[in-house]
């Protein structure tokens, strides 16, 4: 039986290709033009492609002609950093599984954190209370945000949504009540964030694609295509460096896009595997990158080219999550292998190693005032450092 | 269906991609000592404001000193 059913199916696709073939031959004699048409077409293809790759080697050509120097060269004659004292100052105990985002208040004092449990937890830093908790309908919320003006958290995962919840000051209400659902994508929400102000949000998606979006009337304000895999992360630029965000994805690219046109002005292909994490330069200049081939790289805008990479030989596992310190001489980086790195960002060298989770750092960020930073991880907890 | 379908639609992600790496390659470029040293000199000139890389006494940094003991 399964000897006639290969034989079936094998006459099926000998009389379709049969079909196909007898269409092809019967084109060109009855219509001249349409022969013509398609040999001009496959034509412009191949001129096409060919344009693409001169481009693609001039663009190479170009960034290499600028390269004249590294950072860490042009930085030797800058101080070293001395030891650096950093612990765990808090540890925040009450997911129930995965912590997998989180965001700062810009009170300096309140974070947000999501995880696998489903739940959206608010907390005080300082004291580690627990002063909200929403409940999402589905289970690894992946992103999370706090609104600039602290009145309110986004978040999303699974259910390929980034829904808005305003916080309440009496904490008896019920927050799923008033949630709004902004971002509707066709895959996973990866990450979000509010741009600046409580009125926009920006997503970014498994399905390949970031958007920006309208809190108020959730109408889409503009999408930016140009990953060919799922987009993992996102940053926008600092306020003062104009409309534009680094995004990074499965497809090891990392863009730069103009968030009015929706154009990617710049890309950057250097990574070996998934970039898991983008991060601005405090100046705007630059960003930093995290991937899964366990380096963080530096990309400087202006130079449009790759111009630095912290790795060790010994480092092997993947990094989820990067930040820079406040003046952009540090960058924290969460790990894979439970630990979290701190490197000297002009020098290139790791500078402090810190223990302390029992399971993958997921996320990473730097406090507004940058006197602390925290983590979430695959633990159930995050911790903040300082 | 008519054969123009399928190659248009290769034809217009190729003109895409052409269009893209023209606007890329066109970007205006700094050297990377210029570039380097802009950054460099950023890191200098805020490093006095940046707690995490100073080390903030404890009286200021709210993290650093230890809790004290919440009477519940």
């Amino acid at each position: 039986m399964v000897v006639c059913c290969c034989l079936g199916r094998t006459a099926t696709w000998v009389s379709y290709q049969l079909k196909i073939h007898a269409q092809k031959y019967m084109r060109s004699p009855l219509i001249p033009e349409m022969a013509t048409q398609e040999v001009q077409l496959n034509e412009t293809l191949a001129h096409l492609k060919s344009e693409s790759e001169s481009l693609k080697s001039k663009l190479e050509e170009e960034r290499a002609k600028l390269h004249d120097v590294e950072l860490h060269q042009v930085a030797e004659k800058v101080e070293g950093l001395g030891q650096f004292v950093m612990k765990t100052r808090r540890t925040l105990k009450g997911h129930g599984n995965k912590v997998l985002c989180m965001d700062w208040c810009k009170d300096k004092r309140r974070i947000v954190s999501s995880s696998q449990d489903g739940k959206v937890i608010v907390w005080d830093a300082f004291t580690t209370n627990k002063e909200h908790a929403v409940t999402m309908p589905c289970t690894w919320v992946m992103a999370c945000a706090y609104a600039p003006s602290g009145c309110a958290v986004a978040c999303g995962g699974l259910d390929n949504k980034c829904s808005v919840y305003p916080l309440s000051l009496d904490k008896n209400e019920n927050l799923a009540a008033k949630k709004k659902s902004v971002a509707m994508h066709t895959n996973y929400l990866s990450a979000c964030s509010f741009t600046n102000s409580d009125m926009q949000i920006l997503t970014s998606s498994g399905d390949g694609t970031c958007a920006l979006w309208d809190v108020e009337s959730g109408q889409l304000l503009q999408s930016f295509h140009g990953h060919a895999a799922d987009v993992l992360c996102l940053d926008l630029a600092p306020s003062e460096t104009g409309n534009t965000f680094v995004s990074g994805g499965c497809d090891k690219k990392a863009n730069v896009w103009d968030m009015r046109s929706g154009q990617c002005i710049q890309s950057f292909e250097t990574h070996e595997s998934d970039i898991n994490s983008v991060r601005y330069y405090p100046s705007g200049d630059a960003f930093a990158s995290g991937s899964d081939d366990a380096t963080c790289r530096l990309y400087d805008l202006r130079a449009d080219r790759e111009v630095a990479i912290y790795s060790k030989e010994s480092i092997i596992f993947g990094v989820s999550s990067v930040d820079f310190s406040l003046s952009g001489r540090l960058l924290f980086g969460g790990y894979n292998d439970y630990t979290i790195n701190v490197w000297d960002v002009l020098k290139g060298t790791r500078v402090s190693i810190l223990f302390g989770h029992e399971n993958r750092v997921s996320t990473l960020r730097v406090s507004p005032d940058g006197t602390a930073f925290s983590t979430g991880s695959w633990d159930h907890t995050l911790r903040i450092w300082a | 269906m008519s054969n123009s379908g399928v190659p248009n639609s290769s034809l217009v992600l190729a003109q895409k991609a052409v269009k893209q790496l023209r606007l890329e390659a066109s970007v205006h470029r700094i050297k990377v000592s210029q570039a380097a040293a802009e950054l460099k000199t950023f890191c200098l000139q805020n490093a006095h404001k940046d707690p995490l890389l100073t080390g903030v006494p404890s009286s200021d940094n709210p993290f650093r000193p230890p809790k004290s003991c919440v009477l519940l």
